[in-house]
């Protein structure tokens, strides 16, 4: 006899335990991995896994059993020429098909350990040990957002939130309350009206009396209203503030005659790599983009990366278009605000203590991190002086990097996000 | 008389499964096939890759080695270099067997006919499952060792326990009795003693590792020179379990667990060539006998037989594909040779099997699956016709001589070399080292001495000194591996590695190492 059950729904991912305890034991060699794939790629194709091989010898698990050498005798199949007795020279290097048998044995570990990561695990590495600063913030403010929950039973509250049972087991129990005495007086008439009409029948007085009093106390008992006001029992529900995680991202560009296509990659790459790391940590990102060359321009994605312009360069007209934007569409009690600006260090050279100054007064009290990379190879300008006199004035919550090819993004991006202790 | 076939498409439905599967066990009645019950489980490819990654244990303890094995199957499956096997199927009382979803409905009454009837038959007959597995209380078993290992999880850290087991799995291949027949495991009794076993183990090996001498003992040099153990013991795993001085009584729970378990594998290690024999020819011949009824259409048998001759694929030596003999083919060709030899014996058969030729072969066969392992089994029925058919042919790799020597082909001359060259290569005796716990020193370092008994001047493989090292973890204390080749010592190794020169003095101040 036979059963035949279908087990497809069951629980699948029954190793996914088994797995996550493989990639934790060989962190090392993953991270390593995903470093390695994330300065091979191009930045667009960061949402896929990867292919993570590891050394077979570092995974192998160990057990006794034979070497190479001795006297080995095998058995083999197939055997086309050879007659008994004959003697054949020792095939080379475990070429051709002798050795094979102990080949799979004592070669099996030399291969590569290969397997794929999804890509969430793949982020997942690529983002460890990085973290957001002052992510604090949004425990404490944007709390205007609330989620109402529920929270047990009250005596007050809307017709639409009546808990009918609860309101009719409390009405029970102030029925049961009311009328317990009455009920048990009645109880002792009737038996004794029982008594009286068996024993003494034509006893008519205190027959009658009892009576009257049985149906006294009847009405008395059918006075205890059904329902009554304070039965109502109230689903309650109440608001829970919902801590914000809106995030809005700033990223703002150079677009002057100065940058190339090859920089703008660059930056493109390393926006990209912060929007990834944004994601993360947030429900709900909205990114700004915004170009400049002497005047800027709020634009999308598609035009922020590809279009060409040419011209001078003036940053502050960015930094004050930046500032408009938050005051008007992302007030900061809200918004969780993260910017990042990319630009090859080229500016109009009176423009810069300007640019300083409004980082300082009017955008700096309000944003989370700000993060600036210069990517040049050449020597700094006077912009990046006067950054780093912000970085200074709010050393927790700016930072600057420089670029110098597509191989720096990465580690930049983790040295400017890696968790640092908080003092 | 021709029946309606019970099926023409290749779609499998839960009443068409449940249909073959009446009519194979029909057939497997009438020859009587003495199974356990049948529960065919129907999963998909995901979780044939969960059940394979846990060795075909239905469930483990979790373990990175098996997050390994399940990466590895999934790469190779999806990028499709391997198709999962049509079936796994274990050894327990109902016979679990799992159907893959993706299978047509022929490959569906190929597995049915190959697990729920062929291995559950042999899981039931054979006499090493019959000895050494218990097929009714395996499942309760691994639930015990799952729920334990988490608790040991929970109480020690994840760390700990994973230590513990890399080391325990290093060695389990010597975590078996290879002679002595294991008490039933019964989870249930597992449970109730287990608390009474950790205090009483505990007990005993501070009795056997007691420092203050009694005074019987005093000048009596004797008994401090004789070894311990008195005989040499093949259980690493166990003497690790009862006398490992300092692992703590949770540690040696889990010892025993792999033990256990390894020893459950124990008998599927030794029979893997008559097991998938059995099965490969009982599909054959039951899915035939369907086809002779006509309850199977010409295109389902065209599908069965096209995966049955992959399936029985042996690649020449010299084939790039080659990967030592395929264990369904060699099995399968003797099932089939016996068959031959009781209904039409030639003078050949008549001369080497007196005993079988001419007989009944049902009886025959089922003879030859209950009472044999690998090893016994082709020293017994391993036919010259076999062995002309698949051309065997044996070679000598001595590392003294320039040149390999072909000592025996498929001739006259050496049927009977090359069966018996056969057998012992599926000896496990001979495929593992044998490698035994030799001494104790009890009074001085408290080092383990294991001695290996070098067979043919084999050596140990490279990753000796890696088990040496859990080995070590286990113990505590230093190990040391002698290789033996007729009684002379040829190679040592030593668990913490010490340099060669200071072998000597070194032992001669022993000291503790409480590391």
């Amino acid at each position: 006899m036979s059963y035949v059950i279908d087990r497809r729904l069951n629980g699948k991912n029954k190793s996914t335990v088994n797995r996550q305890r493989f990639l934790q034991r060989y962190r090392g060699h993953i991270k390593k991995a995903v470093e390695e794939a994330v300065g091979r790629r191009s930045i667009t194709d960061m949402e896929h896994g990867e292919q993570i091989s590891i050394p077979g010898r570092d995974i192998d698990e160990p057990v006794l059993h034979h070497g190479r050498g001795g006297r080995q005798t095998i058995v083999h199949p197939g055997n086309k020429e050879f007659v008994a007795g004959e003697r054949i020279p020792r095939p080379q290097g475990g070429g051709g098909g002798q050795g094979a048998g102990q080949a799979s044995n004592s070669g099996e570990g030399m291969d590569d350990f290969v397997f794929q990561i999804t890509q969430e695990e793949f982020l997942d590495f690529m983002f460890q040990d990085l973290e957001l600063p002052n992510l604090v913030k949004r425990h404490l403010t944007g709390t205007d957002t609330f989620k109402t929950v529920r929270a047990g039973i009250a005596n007050e509250g809307n017709p639409s939130r009546i808990n009918i049972v609860r309101t009719l087991r409390s009405a029970h129990a102030r029925r049961i309350a009311l009328s317990g005495s009455s009920r048990a007086q009645l109880r002792a008439l009737k038996a004794e009206l029982e008594r009286l009409r068996l024993e003494e029948p034509h006893n008519f007085g205190d027959i009658k009396a009892a009576e009257e009093e049985i149906e006294r106390l009847k009405a008395r008992i059918n006075r205890v209203p059904f329902l009554d006001t304070f039965d109502l029992k109230y689903n309650l529900l109440v608001k829970h503030p919902n801590p914000s995680s809106k995030a809005v991202m700033f990223c703002l560009m150079d677009v002057s005659g100065s940058m190339t296509q090859s920089t703008k990659d660059i930056a493109k790459r390393f926006f990209i790599l912060l929007y990834l790391f944004l994601k993360r940590n947030y429900d709900k990102i909205d990114v700004v983009f915004i170009r400049h060359h002497t005047s800027a321009k709020e634009v999308d994605e598609e035009e922020f990366f590809y279009s060409r312009e040419t011209g001078g360069t003036i940053v502050s007209s960015a930094l004050k278009m930046m500032q408009e934007i938050m005051a008007e569409r992302y007030p900061a009690n809200e918004w969780n605000i993260y910017a990042a600006q990319a630009s090859d260090g080229d500016n109009w050279n009176d423009d810069s203590p300007l640019c300083r100054d409004i980082l300082i007064n009017q955008i700096m009290p309000f944003v989370q991190y700000f993060t600036y990379v210069e990517i040049t190879p050449r020597e700094h300008q006077a912009l990046w002086y006067e950054y780093n006199q912000v970085a200074e004035a709010f050393s927790d919550a700016f930072a600057q990097q420089q670029l110098v090819s597509a191989a720096d993004i990465y580690p930049v991006f983790r040295q400017l996000f890696q968790r640092r202790m908080t003092s | 008389m021709k029946r309606q076939p019970i099926s023409t498409g290749s779609e499998w439905t839960f009443d068409l499964i449940r249909q073959y599967d009446r009519e194979i066990g029909r057939i497997a009645e009438r020859y009587a096939l003495d199974t356990y019950p049948n529960q065919i489980e129907v999963i998909t490819a995901e979780q044939m890759m969960d059940a394979y990654a846990s060795v075909g244990m239905p469930l483990g303890y979790h373990h990175w080695s098996y997050g390994k094995q399940f990466l590895h199957t999934e790469k190779h499956y999806k990028r499709g270099q391997m198709g999962l096997a049509y079936e796994i199927v274990i050894n327990s009382d109902p016979c679990i067997a799992y159907l893959m979803e993706e299978n047509t409905m022929c490959m569906q009454a190929l597995v049915i006919a190959h697990a729920s009837y062929g291995h559950n038959s042999f899981f039931k007959g054979n006499y090493l499952f019959r000895t050494w597995t218990d097929a009714s209380s395996i499942i309760d078993y691994l639930v015990f060792a799952k729920q334990y290992i988490m608790q040991c999880e929970e109480r020690h850290g994840i760390d700990a326990v994973e230590d513990l087991l890399d080391s325990c799995h290093a060695l389990m291949n010597y975590g078996v009795d290879r002679y002595k027949r294991p008490y039933p495991i019964s989870a249930e009794e597992e449970r109730r003693r287990q608390k009474d076993r950790e205090e009483h183990l505990q007990r005993q090996i501070n009795d056997l590792w007691r420092t203050i001498p009694k005074g019987a003992d005093k000048g009596d040099g004797q008994a401090g020179n004789q070894r311990f153990p008195a005989e040499p013991q093949e259980n690493i795993l166990y003497f690790i379990e009862k006398h490992a001085p300092l692992l703590e009584p949770w540690k040696r729970e889990v010892v025993r667990i792999v033990r256990k378990i390894a020893q459950y594998f124990y008998p599927q290690r030794q029979t893997q060539v008559m097991n998938e024999g059995w099965a490969t020819f009982w599909h054959y011949t039951l899915l035939n006998d369907l086809y002779d009824e006509g309850l199977v259409t010409d295109g389902f048998m065209m599908e069965f037989l096209q995966s049955h001759t992959s399936v029985i694929y042996q690649p020449g030596f010299d084939s790039p594909y080659y990967s030592g003999i395929n264990p369904y083919t060699l099995g399968f060709a003797m099932y089939q040779d016996i068959r031959r030899i009781c209904e039409n014996p030639t003078e050949e058969d008549k001369r080497w099997f007196p005993d079988i030729a001419g007989s009944d072969w049902l009886t025959t066969v089922k003879f030859a699956m209950n009472n044999f392992k690998d090893e016994s089994f082709i020293l017994q029925f391993l036919s010259p016709k076999v062995i002309r058919d698949l051309k065997l042919f044996s070679i000598l790799d001595d590392d003294r001589k320039d040149e390999l020597l072909v000592p025996a082909i498929h001739d006259e001359s050496g049927y009977h070399t090359i069966r018996e060259l056969l057998a012992a290569q599926y000896n496990l005796g001979n495929r593992e080292p044998n490698v035994q716990v030799w001494n104790v020193d009890r009074r001085g370092d408290r080092s383990l001495t294991l001695r290996h008994m070098q067979h043919d001047r084999k050596p140990l493989g490279a990753s000796t000194d890696e088990v040496l090292k859990h080995l070590h973890r286990l113990w505590g204390f230093d190990v040391h591996l002698q290789s033996m080749q007729d009684d002379k010592l040829v190679n040592t190794h030593h668990m913490p590695p010490r340099a060669s020169n200071e072998a000597e003095t070194d032992s001669r101040f022993p000291g503790m190492n409480f590391a």
